[in-house]
C-alpha cells in the first residue's frame, strides 16, 4: 500500500470518501438501511433526511460517539479487562463521553436537536474480542471524521471535529499496540469513509 | 438491492474534485461572513465541553487549562506563500525535518525489534508525506519550500524516544492548527489524513516515554499556531 501511495503522491488525488454533502448523508443512510435494516440505520437516517446542514453531520458523529461511550463504559465492564487494557478503556470511555457532551452542546448551540442515544449490541464476551472490536471501532471513528470534516461548512466546527478526530486516532494506535496490530493500518495516509462505509461497520452494532 | 442508488454511491474521484471545487466558492463566502465570531464560538464550545467533562472525570481529561486556543487566528509566515500553498509549504518544512530526524534515528540503530520496525515505518511515512506535499505544491502552481537542514541530538534511546514523542505531538498540533485555514476541501481532506497519522505516531511513542500520555491533552487535542511551532523547531534547524 505504501509503495502504491508513493507512486501516486499527489494529495489532490486522495479519495475524499464522500461525494457531496447530500449523498454523504441521505443516500448513504437510505442505502445502508436497505442493506443493514432500518433499525440499524434509523439513528443516522433521522438526522440525515434534511441532509445538508452541519447539524446533520454532528448528529452523525454523535451517534458514533454514543456507540464508543457505551462500548467503553458499559460493555468493557463485562469482558474481564485487566492491566493496561482496563486503564485505557477507562480513560478512553471518559474521553468519548466528553465528545458526546461536546457534540450535544454544539448541536444545541447550532439550533439543532441532538439524536437520542441508540441501544447497542456488541458481539464480544472476552477481553481479546473486545479489544479487537475496539481497534475496529476507533479506526472507524477516525475515517468517519476524516470523511465528514471537509463537508462541514463551519470552520469552527471543523476545528472542533479535528480536535476530536486526533483523539480517536490516538486511541486507535494505542489499542493496536495492545493487540499486536499496527498503529498505522493505512500507512502514511489515513483513509476517509463516507456514511455508507461507516454504517457497514457500525450498523450491525446498533439495535435500535 | 437498489442498483441505481449503488451506482451513485461508488466514489468517483474526478467528480468529487469538481463538486468540492465548486463548493469552495461558497465555503470562502461563508468564512468571510463568519469571520472571528466562528473562531470565538469554537473556543467557547471546547471550553464548555471540557468544563462539563470535569464533573464526571478525575484524571487528566478534566484539565480545562489545556483547552484548545482559537486556531483560525494563526497564519503561516508570508515567506511560505499565500493561502493553501503557504500552509502546504509550512507542512512540507515540518515533514522534511521529521523525515531527517527519523533517518538519523534509524541510522544510529538505537532501536531494535518491534520498536525498531515501528520507527522505520514511521520514518517511511514521513517520507511519503514529504513526497505528497511536495507534489501538491507543484500541482497547485506553487514553489515547494526549500529543504531545511536538520540538526538533532541523537544520544540515547530514551532521549531520542522523548524527542520523537515531542516532535510528533508538535506535528499533530501543527496540522490541527491549520485545518480551519485550508480553503480547498481536497487539500483539507489530505491534511486531515496526514494529521491523524501524526497523532498515531505520537500515541505510539507515548508508550516508550516515562510519563508519556496517549492523549496528553485529554479528550480534545490542542492546536498550535505556526509561530509556536516554528519557534519550537528552530533549535533543530542548522
Amino acid at each position: 500500500m505504501n509503495t502504491e501511495r508513493l507512486a501516486h503522491p499527489e494529495l489532490v488525488e486522495l479519495e475524499v470518501g464522500g461525494v457531496t454533502r447530500a449523498s454523504f448523508l441521505v443516500r448513504g443512510a437510505v442505502a445502508a438501511a436497505a442493506v443493514y435494516g432500518t433499525a440499524a440505520a434509523a439513528p443516522f437516517v433521522s438526522s440525515a433526511l434534511g441532509a445538508t446542514t452541519d447539524v446533520d453531520i454532528l448528529n452523525f458523529a454523535l451517534t458514533l460517539e454514543y456507540l464508543e461511550t457505551d462500548f467503553y463504559q458499559v460493555k468493557a465492564k463485562t469482558v474481564g479487562l485487566t492491566g493496561l487494557a482496563a486503564h485505557d478503556a477507562s480513560n478512553f470511555g471518559m474521553e468519548e463521553a466528553a465528545h458526546v457532551a461536546a457534540l450535544t452542546q454544539a448541536i444545541n448551540k447550532s439550533g439543532g436537536t441532538p439524536v437520542p442515544k441508540p441501544t447497542f449490541s456488541f458481539p464480544v464476551t472476552d477481553a481479546k474480542a473486545f479489544l479487537d472490536l475496539a481497534y475496529i471501532v476507533e479506526n472507524l471513528g477516525v475515517s468517519a471524521y476524516n470523511g465528514a470534516g471537509p463537508l462541514l461548512k463551519s470552520k469552527a466546527l471543523l476545528a472542533a471535529a479535528g480536535s476530536i478526530v486526533q483523539i480517536e486516532a490516538r486511541h486507535a494506535a494505542a489499542i493496536g499496540l495492545l493487540i499486536g496490530k499496527t498503529p498505522t493500518p493505512s500507512g502514511g495516509f489515513d483513509i476517509a469513509k463516507n456514511m455508507t462505509q461507516v454504517l457497514a461497520v457500525a450498523g450491525p452494532l446498533i439495535k435500535k | 438491492m437498489p442498483t441505481e442508488l449503488e451506482d451513485d454511491l461508488i466514489p468517483q474521484p474526478r467528480g468529487i474534485v469538481e463538486e468540492l471545487v465548486r463548493d469552495d466558492v461558497g465555503r470562502k463566502k461563508f468564512l468571510k461572513a463568519v469571520g472571528t465570531a466562528g473562531a470565538a464560538s469554537f473556543g467557547a464550545f471546547v471550553l464548555a465541553a471540557c468544563g462539563s467533562s470535569s464533573s464526571t472525570t478525575t484524571t487528566k481529561t478534566s484539565a480545562p487549562a489545556k483547552a484548545p486556543v482559537t486556531p483560525a487566528a494563526s497564519s503561516v509566515p508570508a515567506s511560505f506563500g499565500a493561502g493553501d500553498i503557504g500552509i502546504l509549504n509550512y507542512a512540507l518544512t515540518l515533514e522534511y525535518l521529521e523525515e531527517q530526524f527519523y533517518a538519523k534515528v534509524i541510522a544510529a540503530k538505537l532501536f531494535t525489534g518491534a520498536v525498531g520496525s515501528l520507527v522505520a515505518e514511521f520514518g517511511q511515512q514521513e517520507s511519503e508525506h514529504v513526497a505528497a506535499i511536495h507534489q501538491t505544491v507543484l500541482k497547485l502552481g506553487g514553489t515547494p519550500a526549500a529543504k531545511p537542514t536538520g540538526k538533532f541530538p541523537i544520544t540515547t534511546a530514551a532521549a531520542v524516544a522523548k524527542l520523537a514523542y515531542t516532535v510528533e505531538n508538535l506535528g499533530a498540533a501543527a496540522y490541527l492548527g491549520q485545518a480551519a485555514s485550508i480553503s480547498s476541501p481536497t487539500v483539507l481532506a489530505a491534511a486531515l489524513s496526514i494529521h491523524t497519522v501524526e497523532a498515531r505516531h505520537a500515541a505510539t511513542l507515548a508508550t516508550l516515554v516515562p510519563g508519556g500520555h496517549v492523549t496528553p491533552t485529554g479528550a480534545f487535542a490542542t492546536p498550535d499556531d505556526a509561530a509556536t511551532v516554528l519557534a519550537a523547531v528552530k533549535p533543530f534547524i542548522a
